[in-house]
């Protein structure tokens, strides 16, 4: 296909456009950090690294941030056990419902977070269970393990069944065929879902303002803080740390499902 | 190895999926070192056969003996029985040499002997110098050849083989079969071959098993398979063959064993002489196909070798009066049910 020239300038200046309208908003933060006057105003005219200082030393910063690290790694890992099995037990079973089942498994990303906020929240009152770090995860396993057994699920039905047999056939037992074809053949798929759960669950606002007890996640503070207005250099500050830190499991990410050519072209074309 | 018992041997096998019954009801007994293939039309039930045979189905009747023990419920992986499955099923993470020594890996082999193994099985596949490859690195030919290797490396007592050419080119495929044939001699294990190409069942094997829904239809050498099919479907199913319906009984023959004879000349002696007249002449290089209506019924197509034929032989026959011969021991009666 052939495009004249000015079709192509129109198509770079349009994806340009989209670009900025991307990144602009997060170019803007990450310079305003370094803005040395409290008060933001275009153009800057000092520099500073004052706000990461201050960032760094404040105590509720620390916390918080200490706490959504935790809240993130405890969701993924629940995510990557929990939305594993469902993964291998809706491909492999053939079973009454497994549709269904597979849809409800499917719902809470797509189910606004309010919704899963309030509905943990008041289960929790109900049954009694006082509101800490394990409600909040909790809630976020609830679409961290989505995340996880899409990856997964894909993977699995673009692996072909007969690399199963084969292993079972030169003989391999169960235990072999799990160590040796599958977990290798999932990996990636796994490593992947694990950084976008990570990911998801490290700025998740709505549901953990429903399931948070006393304790402020990065996110959580970050909202207030903005709200109350005093502190906005820091805040930008913390944002633009917090950005790089969520950029490169994404990349990494990206990466991974990006390399997954490899597994695809072995797979058999055609069957009798 | 067992001398007295057969390598794999079937009794009464039946399998079905759901209501429709794939294999119903097989006996059969494949010799040790045998290259046994089961050749058949897709749906024929021959792969579910093999499938039955390897472990990863079991039957709904009937009993597996291999090497005279009962296999029946022995599952896939303790079964001495390895496969070359039709999409090779190479591990993709996996280099070539990983792929060739998996067995042994599982098996747990010491190092040293599984690399020396896993050697010798690539250089019998001839593959030396790709140990470090990739499976998705290797053309359709050396996939399948890594998957050979994989499969005898732990020298089964019966190899299976799932229409392991069935994605090659033409004459990759026909290299491979005289390649397959070499191997299994010097190796000596039991093939077991399942294929719905009957030149290739033809070519390489000791027995044929012809099979048509789920059922063995004839059970023979590849020369007795070709020159005495016991029924329609085999006479149809390997190559071309005639079937003319004379006194109520059905007679096949051969293309090649029938004589078309033009004016001037003689139909050899003692042979079943008809005449018809020629509907169709179709010049093939090697040889020519004619298609004669015959005047007693029926149509018979002759094959001539093109070994002095002229241009005017060729299409110029078309609508003449001929005869046909055929001497009466290349025609055989079949029974119709099949």
């Amino acid at each position: 296909m052939r495009r004249s020239g000015l079709a192509r300038a129109g198509l770079w200046m349009w994806v340009a456009g989209v670009l900025l309208f991307l990144f602009v908003p997060i170019i803007t933060i990450v310079l305003f950090s370094f803005d040395a006057s409290k008060i933001e105003t275009w153009p800057i005219r000092s520099w500073t690294t004052h706000w990461y200082s201050v960032a760094f030393h404040d105590a509720q910063v620390r916390s918080s941030f200490l706490l959504s690290i935790k809240a993130a790694t405890l969701a993924t890992l629940i995510a990557l056990l929990l939305g594993s099995l469902a993964a291998f037990g809706v491909h492999r079973a053939r079973f009454f419902g497994r549709d269904s089942i597979s849809l409800l498994l499917i719902l809470p990303l797509a189910l606004p977070g309010i919704i899963t906020g309030v509905a943990l929240n008041s289960a929790f009152q109900y049954v009694g269970i006082p509101l800490s770090l394990w409600t909040i995860v909790i809630g976020h396993a609830t679409f961290c393990i989505v995340v996880v057994y899409n990856n997964v699920v894909a993977r699995l039905r673009r692996t072909s069944s007969t690399l199963l047999e084969a292993s079972a056939d030169l003989g391999a037992t169960g235990l072999q065929t799990l160590r040796y074809i599958t977990l290798p053949t999932i990996a990636t798929a796994l490593v992947s879902g694990a950084l976008l759960a990570f990911a998801l669950s490290f700025d998740e606002v709505i549901v953990t303002t429903f399931t948070a007890g006393a304790q402020n996640t990065l996110p959580i503070w970050i909202f207030g803080a903005i709200r109350l207005g005093q502190q906005l250099p820091e805040v930008n500050a913390v944002v633009a740390f917090v950005l790089i830190i969520m950029f490169i499991p994404i990349l990494i990410a990206a990466r991974l499902t990006g390399s997954e050519n490899v597994v695809r072209s072995a797979e058999p074309s055609r069957r009798t | 190895m067992t001398g007295e018992h057969p390598a794999v041997r079937l009794r009464g096998v039946v399998k079905r999926f759901g209501d429709s019954t794939a294999v119903a009801g097989v006996d059969l007994d494949v010799g040790h070192g045998e290259f046994f293939t089961l050749l058949g039309p897709s749906g024929s039930g021959k792969t579910t056969l093999l499938r039955m045979i390897a472990g990863f189905e079991l039957p709904d009747e009937g009993l597996i003996e291999l090497a005279g023990v009962d296999a029946t419920a022995v599952p896939a992986n303790a079964r001495d029985v390895n496969t070359v499955f039709q999409d090779y099923a190479l591990f993709p993470h996996m280099d070539v040499i990983s792929n060739v020594g998996y067995g042994l890996m599982v098996a747990k082999v010491p190092r040293n002997e599984r690399k020396k193994r896993s050697e010798a099985a690539l250089d019998m596949v001839r593959l030396t110098g790709f140990e470090s490859r990739k499976p998705a690195q290797l053309s359709g030919g050396q996939r399948q050849r890594v998957a050979l290797a994989r499969a005898i490396v732990n020298e089964p007592e019966v190899l299976l083989l799932d229409e392991p050419l069935g994605a090659l080119d033409l004459k990759l495929r026909q290299e491979m079969q005289v390649e397959l044939k070499d191997i299994q001699r010097r190796v000596g294990i039991t093939f077991i071959y399942v294929t719905h190409d009957q030149e290739e069942a033809l070519t390489m094997s000791d027995r044929v098993a012809v099979m048509d829904g789920g059922r063995i239809q004839q059970v023979d050498t590849p020369f007795r398979i070709y020159e005495r099919p016991a029924s329609e479907f085999v006479a149809g199913f390997i190559g071309v063959s005639n079937l003319l319906e004379r006194d109520g009984r059905q007679v096949t023959v051969r293309p090649e064993k029938v004589h078309l004879v033009t004016d001037g000349e003689t139909p050899p002696a003692g042979a079943h002489v008809e005449a018809g007249t020629v509907t169709e002449v179709v010049y093939l290089g090697m040889v020519t196909r004619y298609i004669v209506a015959l005047d007693a019924g029926g149509n018979v197509t002759a094959l001539r070798q093109n070994v002095e034929t002229q241009d005017e032989d060729t299409v110029g026959l078309r609508g003449r009066r001929v005869q046909v011969a055929w001497l009466p021991e290349q025609a055989y009666e079949i029974s119709s049910a099949g």
